[in-house]
Parts: structure tokens; sequence; C-alpha cells
């Protein structure tokens, strides 16, 4: 198979995937959803990190590094704020269930 | 070419992906879904060292470094309230980035004529996305007025830069040339700005969500032109469950994502309806009058709303709730699915108060209760017990589900004035001669609340 054809297959697949594994979400858990989501496209630090491994001229490595910042930010900080929301719920998830156990 | 088992490991990772984002979508493994995420972002990024002949190696592990210290601070410090602009702001920097890896890609190599096109999605779409980012987080931070702007033939202004911003994608996947790609940059940053201008306060979180989406997609553009199977999933998982959530977010607030984009075109989202009634009398009251009203019912329905995210008022409304029920009432929560800033962020916020989840109801539970409450205490929320939506099918926010409020026998609304709430109409329950007015910033009036219920 032509390698671009293969690319355009997994992404049309993927499209299915992400329509799928959402669908059934609670409107309770929209905002920590979208803040997983909005951490899971920090990957794009993968690119960043190629671009910049690869930069020749002074300027390319600079402008490849802001990315690598901007990225590990977008990364780093979703996955970091995505759990301080969760952290919250599965308190009083707990609680609730010892309450249940009495 | 990436090595085989290089392309295993970002399968796994992949795989990570899809799991996370399951895991999110319920209450019981949604924290465990995040740390998923953690554990194929790490996994990806590690063998993305390993397998690159990486230069510069010192100065990228210093930048990355810098990115996860800045990530960790704010996302850290950040207060809860503030959580829709923060991630508005991530999205934002990851937009960012998309557009300037496939800028670089252009500048370093020679792509392919389907390569090309992707350069000129990922460039287009990322300056989009990171401006129209930078304005909502602008708007949330009230760094700027949170109503909609409308630009005087700001319609066309927006037509003529999408044209431009089509002609030079265009130009760019005909020519390849660098200096087209960043003018695109520049466009796509001048649209983002103008797409999210138009749009009001209330539809804000649709608009981060459906960026997000954006941000998504630049990313999986960027691994098309990278040949890195791995950011295309990731990207386009991104990509189509924001905008699935998207939608679903618009549906909970009875809007269309359309009507919010298109309509800011057209003049404005969430604008219109006079602010005639500000003469009309309303029933206003002291703290003390409001006491005695809450501390001699039997059954209180708080409905909390985004005032009360504002003021931080999430512990003194718990306060407010102990208090009562020392006295023997019958304490419940009412949460609107869009109550607060974002849907569920009304959850999160009571959630860290340590409100107990038994006490809160969701829509149905609640307007049952509401039906034989002796008084509902409104604390900054308006649009969601408006029964406009019910009654003038004229109202923009006419279809949207909403807390019949208007069925208890007494209403306190605590708001900081007459003005009307992010939908801009007015609320006639508030002249409705049930309802009593108490007037202030919600944190401070809960605050006397409280010691004027222990005085009673």
């Amino acid at each position: 198979m032509d390698s671009s054809v293969a690319l355009l297959t997994i992404f049309v697949l993927a499209v299915f995937v992400g329509f799928e594994v959402v669908s059934k979400v609670s409107s309770t858990l929209h905002t920590p959803l979208m803040s997983g989501a909005n951490a899971i496209h920090g990957i794009i630090l993968v690119g960043a990190v190629i671009v910049a491994g690869r930069a020749d001229s002074a300027g390319a490595v600079v402008v490849a590094l802001v990315a690598v910042v901007l990225a590990t930010v977008n990364l780093v900080g979703g996955f970091v704020v995505t759990d301080r929301m969760l952290e919250m719920f599965r308190r009083r998830r707990v609680d609730a269930r010892s309450e249940d156990a009495e | 070419m990436i090595p085989v088992w290089a392309q295993v490991v970002y399968l796994v990772a992949a795989v990570c992906f899809v799991l996370a984002l399951k895991g999110l979508s319920s209450p019981r493994s949604a924290r465990r879904g995040n740390q998923l995420g953690v554990v194929g972002a790490v996994l990806a990024v590690v063998v993305t060292f390993v397998m690159e002949d990486v230069d510069h190696l010192g100065w990228i592990l210093v930048a990355i470094a810098v990115g996860a210290v800045v990530g960790v601070v704010f996302a850290r410090r950040v207060a809860m309230t503030a959580m829709p602009q923060l991630v508005a702001l991530f999205n934002g920097v990851g937009g960012g980035a998309a557009a300037l890896v496939a800028l670089l890609e252009l500048s370093e190599t020679a792509p392919t004529t389907s390569s090309l096109v992707a350069v000129a999605f990922s460039v287009l779409i990322g300056a989009v996305s990171f401006a129209g980012s930078a304005v909502t987080f602008a708007k949330l931070q009230e760094l700027m007025t949170t109503r909609p702007v409308i630009l005087r033939s700001g319609h066309y202004v927006s037509v003529v830069v999408l044209a431009a911003g089509i002609g030079l994608a265009v130009g760019v996947v005909a020519t390849g040339d660098l200096s087209l790609a960043v003018l695109l940059t520049l466009v796509g940053l001048a649209f983002g700005v103008l797409l999210v201008l138009p749009v009001g306060g209330a539809d804000v979180p649709i608009v981060i969500s459906l960026l997000n989406a954006f941000t998504g997609l630049a990313v999986a553009a960027g691994g098309y032109v990278l040949d890195n199977t791995l950011l295309i999933v990731a990207g386009t998982l991104v990509g189509a469950s924001g905008t699935l959530l998207t939608r679903l977010m618009a549906q909970a607030m009875g809007r269309s994502v359309t009507s919010i984009l298109f309509g800011a075109f057209r003049g404005g989202s969430t604008a219109g309806g006079g602010m005639t009634g500000a003469e009309r009398p309303v029933r206003s009251a002291g703290p003390e009058d409001v006491a005695v009203l809450l501390g001699f019912s039997r059954r209180v329905v708080v409905i909390p709303g985004y005032g009360l995210a504002v003021a931080q008022a999430q512990h003194t409304v718990h306060e407010l709730a102990t208090v009562l029920e020392s006295r023997g009432v019958d304490v419940s929560y009412a949460i609107h699915p869009v109550a607060g800033r974002m849907p569920g962020h009304m959850n999160v916020l009571l959630a860290e108060a340590n409100v107990p989840y038994e006490q809160l109801r969701e829509m149905e539970t609640a307007n049952a209760e509401l039906r034989t409450a002796d008084a509902a205490l409104v604390v900054g929320a308006n649009d969601v017990v408006n029964p406009a939506a019910r009654t003038s099918p004229g109202a923009p926010i006419y279809g949207m589900p909403i807390l019949d409020v208007d069925q208890a026998k007494a209403v306190i609304f605590l708001k900081r004035s007459m003005r009307p709430g992010f939908a801009g109409i007015e609320n006639e329950l508030l002249y409705d001669p049930r309802t009593t007015l108490l007037f202030g910033d919600a944190k401070e009036s809960l605050t006397k609340l409280v010691s004027a219920v222990k005085n009673l």
C-alpha cells in the first residue's frame, strides 16, 4: 500500500475511534474530558523535538526550541490540571462509597 | 524512516491515548484514564529521543524543563474557578507549537505536494487556534469585555481574511515558499481573533472546545508532514472527540455550534435584548430578612451559577448550608449542566468545597424538588433559571432546559446588579412578587447571611 494512503487510512479510522470513545460522556465530565484531550494534543512535543533535533540554522533552532517549550507547557500542564480536577471527583466518590459500606 | 520497534512503541502510546479518552468519559475510570495518557506521552517522547539522532540535545532538554516547570506551576497554582481560561491557554500554546513545527518542516526539507497540503493546513489551523485561544483567555480572565465584540462590517473583514488565508494556502501548496507560509501564519492569527471576538461570554467554553478540536487536527496534519503515525492518531482522536464534545456541550446549553460561530458573523451570538426593564420595581431586601426566609423554611434548594464561581463563594455557600442544616432545614444543590463557566465546572467547584455528593441534584431531580421547596436560593445564576427559555419563543435561550425555580414558594436572588446574564435578556422572574433580591457580591452576601442565620 502506498504510504500516504496508509496514513490517510489511519486518519480516517482514528476519526471513528475519536467519535466512539466520547459518545457516552456525562455532562459532569465535559470539562475534565476537554482538558484531558487538550493535554493529549500536546504530544506535538514529539514533532517539536524531531524538528529541533534536525534544525541546521541558528534561527531554526531557536524557533524549534520555542515550539518545544510551548508543546511541553501544553502536554505537562494539561495532564497536571486534568489530574487536579479529577482528584476532587475521586475524593468525593471515596466518601460516598465509605458511607455505602456503613 | 522510523524504525519498526519505535513504530510499535508509538502504537502502544496511541492505544494509551485511546484508552485515556475512553477512561475520561466515565467518572469511575477518569483519573486512571488521565494517568494512562501520561504513560503514553512519556513513552512517545522517550522513544523519539532514542530513535532520532537528536542534535542540540542539551538545549532541547532545557526547553522541555522550562516548559514543564511553567506548565506545572500554572496547573497547580491557578484557582479552580480560573480553570477554563487555563485550558484555553494550554490549547493555544499547543496550536502555536503545531504551526511552528509545520513551518520548520517546510524550511528544512522539500516536502511533496500532499505534505505541502498538510503543512498549509497545520500552519493555518494552528495559528487560528493560537490567536483564538488567546482571545478566549482574555475574555475569561476579563482582560477584555466578555460581551460580544462586533466590528463594523466585521462580517466582510472575516470573509476577506478567510479568502486571503485560503489563497495563501493554495500558494504554499503550489510553490512551497516559506515566506508565503509565514504570511499564512499571520493571516491565520488574524482570523483566529476575528472568529472569537464576536462570541459572547456564555458561549466561550464551546469555542474553547472547538479550538481544542482544531489544535488536534493541526497536530494530525503535522504528523502527516513528519510521517509520524502517533501524531496522526493522537491529533485525529482529539480532533474527532473534540468536535463531538463541542456538539454535546452546545446541546446541553440549548445552542447550536453554527449559530454561535456564524451567528457571530451576522451580528453577535448572544447580543440582543433591550435593558429597558431597569426602572421596573423589584423587591430587594437586607440579609436579615432573607435569613428569616431561609431559616424558617423546611426545604431550601440552592442554585449556584456563574456569579458564585466568579466570587469564589463555593466555600461560603457550603457554610451557609451547614448553618441552615443545623437548624433542621433540608438543603440541596440544583446543578444545571452548564452552571459555572464550563459544563461540569460547578461540580468540580462544589467538590473542592467538600459539599457532600448526596446533596447535588441533577436537573430532573432538582426540578421535582423545586416544586416542594419553600425557598430557592439563586446565587449568581440567571439564564439557567430564566423562564423565558420555556415561555418566549423569540428569546435566544428559548428551548434551553432550565431549572424551574419559579415553581418554588419563594425565590431569592443574590445578584451584583440588575444586569442581565450572558444571554443579554431580561429575566421576568426578577419582577415576580414572590421574588426577593439581595444585591451585592455573592461571597459578601453569603457571609452576611451566615451570620444573620446564626443570630436568628
